[in-house]
């Protein structure tokens, strides 16, 4: 049957009719995945934008079948579709963490290379995608291969980082991290600028996780005051992994509730709870994922929906260049109350991957007429620096922002060609980028 | 730990009752028509920490089958405390109105099948004297509806089978668990558009699984089934002929 469904991502904008397919086991999606001429395998949908929105999608819904563990090194297989919640639940209780982890539990494996996602420890582990093993996938041709970085290297770093672009993935084995604890524990530093901010995340650089949410409605001097949080993981607590179901969102509300919700989150943090250099002990879950509490806090937005716009700019005049763009996204009055911000560490060599070394910034958008020139103006004021967006995040970035932010395109294409992908895997963020 | 027998362990509900069970430390013993898949669920069920996992590949319909991979099971767990019996097919309501083959296929494959296992695990667990056997009926099996009353049939059939059961098996302390799940999200209904009364193979599994804990009789999954349910049966026949259900 050709039933079409209307999806999005996460941030509900933009929305396409597409026919969606759930084959019922990985070898059901590799047929699929063969006899579709063109199509975009969708994990969980929590990419924001339209990375995997497209007239075909194959949904990994039923691959999320474990494959292999060994408790005793760390290495785990597992096929594409399995969430990270589902991962942490098992691995955990051996003493096992993931190596690096977004601010979501909801992401599939095989999303999570394809975003080539980073965490809260960018600055000491890198992303996702350094430490995959290997991925099994099926190229455009239909062959199957396992690729890493010394197997089909060229196909490997294309495919971390590369939305999807190059191939089905069907399988990964990824290097977990050794820990003691369920527990991490965490410092709450206060800064009173964009300034301080910096000099903060520079202070702790050594730190395993850092990250801070700013305040987007201070201004002048104050402008960019921050909650800094810095985390380890505990040595003791136990390794009793809670998981609570989240509480749900079943409709979309006026957009006002998240504002006062998120302004609320903030004042507590700032104000109430945050005592500068306060120590506290929390528990994975909501230290990694504070909002899979709150299922489909998307829908706060509102229908019309939002973008999460997230940047980098380069260390050198970083700080300098910081403020002049949250002084732009003042001046807009159009941002959320809140953003995050984070210190990235160095590059790695997937060719779509976003981090650079320097700092990164992440807010949402309610989406309106307005909103559009506002990031395509940013952009312009992001690239013009140096920096970028995430593919990620992204819904709205043109084709010429990405071309010249990306540089490495023309090479990813390249590796796309070498393996059958081109015309055969696209979104609708790839054809709007002008990807082949 | 309990050493449970899966029967039609390929199942997107059974499958995630598994996972429970696995999540537990349980023996699982799966019994399914492909055997690859099965292999794919019992690496994964072995990672999620199921003491043990064997698989067993057969077709249901092939009745003279069951003694054999009853023996199977209580051997390579030595014995089997519950019994979880899930397979079955979506029939095919217009193939079914076009041809007396397809129609009584569907009604073996949901029915006959179910009675079959469940009369030879009857007599088993009645002699033991303990064990716990949980069926997946359906709401579509308490009132025939014109939209796909052979698969409805069918699971009647196997309700009426399991109460009967309940009531002469409750003195030998074995229960019997007759399950009623509304519309699930499974690769069975993938044809299906989805709404609000839809729900997930691991929800529904949660609650399969606390309904065998707790030893309960009936259970609608969702519960609000039992409401929808209770309205559709009172409607009287005179009405119900012309409400296109």
């Amino acid at each position: 049957m050709n039933t079409t469904t209307t999806i999005s991502g996460w941030g509900s904008y933009p929305k396409q009719e597409a026919q969606v397919l759930t084959p019922p086991s990985c070898t059901a999606l590799q047929s699929q995945a063969q006899t579709q001429p063109s199509l975009i395998v969708r994990g969980m949908g929590r990419s924001y934008g339209d990375s995997a929105n497209a007239s075909v999608v194959v949904q990994t819904t039923y691959c999320d079948h474990f494959i292999a563990f060994d408790a005793s090194t760390g290495l785990l297989t597992a096929e594409a579709g399995i969430m990270l919640r589902d991962i942490l639940q098992v691995i955990v209780a051996k003493g096992w963490f993931l190596p690096v982890t977004p601010g979501t539990s909801y992401v599939t494996l095989g999303g999570a290379i394809a975003s080539d996602v980073h965490g809260k420890n960018h600055h000491v582990a890198g992303t996702f995608g350094q430490h995959v093993v290997s991925i099994t996938m099926q190229l455009g041709t239909s062959e199957v291969v396992t690729t890493s970085p010394i197997q089909l290297p060229d196909l490997f770093h294309a495919t971390c980082g590369g939305m999807g672009l190059t191939g089905v993935i069907l399988s990964a084995t990824i290097q977990l991290i050794p820990i003691q604890s369920a527990f991490i524990t965490q410092k709450t530093i206060k800064a009173d600028c964009i300034e301080a901010a910096c000099e903060a995340f520079e202070a702790n650089s050594t730190s395993t996780y850092s990250v801070a949410w700013i305040d987007c409605l201070a201004k002048g001097k104050e402008l960019g005051r921050s909650v800094l949080m810095v985390g380890e993981h505990a040595e003791s607590g136990g390794m009793n992994l809670t998981i609570k179901d989240p509480i749900a969102i079943p409709i979309h509300t006026p957009a006002a509730l998240l504002n006062s919700m998120t302004m609320k989150a903030f004042n507590t943090a700032y104000c109430a709870k945050a005592k500068d250099n306060k120590i506290q002990t929390v528990p994975l879950m909501p230290y990694f994922y504070p909002l899979d509490a709150i299922g489909g806090w998307n829908k706060l937005y509102g229908k019309a929906g939002f973008v999460q716009y997230q940047f980098v700019l380069p260390k050198t005049d970083g700080v300098t260049n910081m403020r002049t763009i949250l002084t732009q996204i003042a001046e807009s009055g159009q941002g959320s109350f809140l953003a995050v911000l984070k210190q990235f560490g160095a590059a790695n060599d997937n060719l779509l991957s976003f981090p650079i070394e320097g700092y990164t910034l992440a807010l949402d958008f309610k989406m309106t007429p307005s909103t559009i020139p506002l990031l395509h103006k940013l952009d312009d004021m992001v690239a013009d620096m140096g920096g970028r967006g995430y593919l990620a995040k992204d819904a709205v970035m043109r084709e010429v922002s990405f071309k010249m932010t990306y540089p490495n395109w023309k090479q990813f294409e390249s590796v796309r060609q070498k393996y059958g992908a081109i015309g055969k895997f696209a979104s609708a963020q790839s054809k709007r980028l002008g990807l082949a | 730990m309990t050493k449970v027998l899966v029967i039609g362990a390929t199942s997107a509900i059974a499958e995630h009752c598994a996972r429970i069970w696995a999540a537990r430390g349980d023996a699982l013993y799966l019994v399914a028509r492909n055997g690859e898949r099965l292999q794919t669920i019992a690496a994964d069920l072995k990672v999620r920490g199921s003491a043990q996992v064997n698989t067993y590949c057969v077709d249901l319909n092939d009745i003279d089958s069951h003694a054999a991979l009853l023996d199977a099971a209580d051997a390579a767990m030595g014995g089997i405390d519950t019994v979880l019996i899930a397979h079955g097919t979506l029939s095919n309501q217009k193939a079914c109105e076009q041809s007396v083959d397809e129609t009584l296929t569907e009604i073996k494959t949901n029915a006959l099948s179910a009675i079959s296992l469940l009369t030879l695990i009857a007599n088993r667990f009645e002699a033991k004297r303990a064990g716990t056997i949980a069926v997946i009926s359906s709401v579509a099996g308490d009132r025939g509806r014109a939209s796909n009353y052979v698969y409805g049939s069918s699971k009647a059939m196997v309700t009426a089978f399991t109460s009967g059961l309940q009531q002469r098996l409750h003195k030998s302390n074995v229960s019997v668990v007759t399950i009623k799940p509304g519309f699930v999200d499974t690769p069975m209904t993938a044809e299906h558009k989805k709404g609000l009364l839809w729900a997930k193979p691991a929800a529904v599994a949660a609650k399969i699984v606390k309904a065998i804990d707790t030893k309960k009789s009936e259970v609608y999954a969702p519960a609000f089934w039992w409401a929808v349910m209770a309205v559709i049966k009172a409607i009287p026949s005179k009405i119900f002929k012309n409400v296109n259900l």
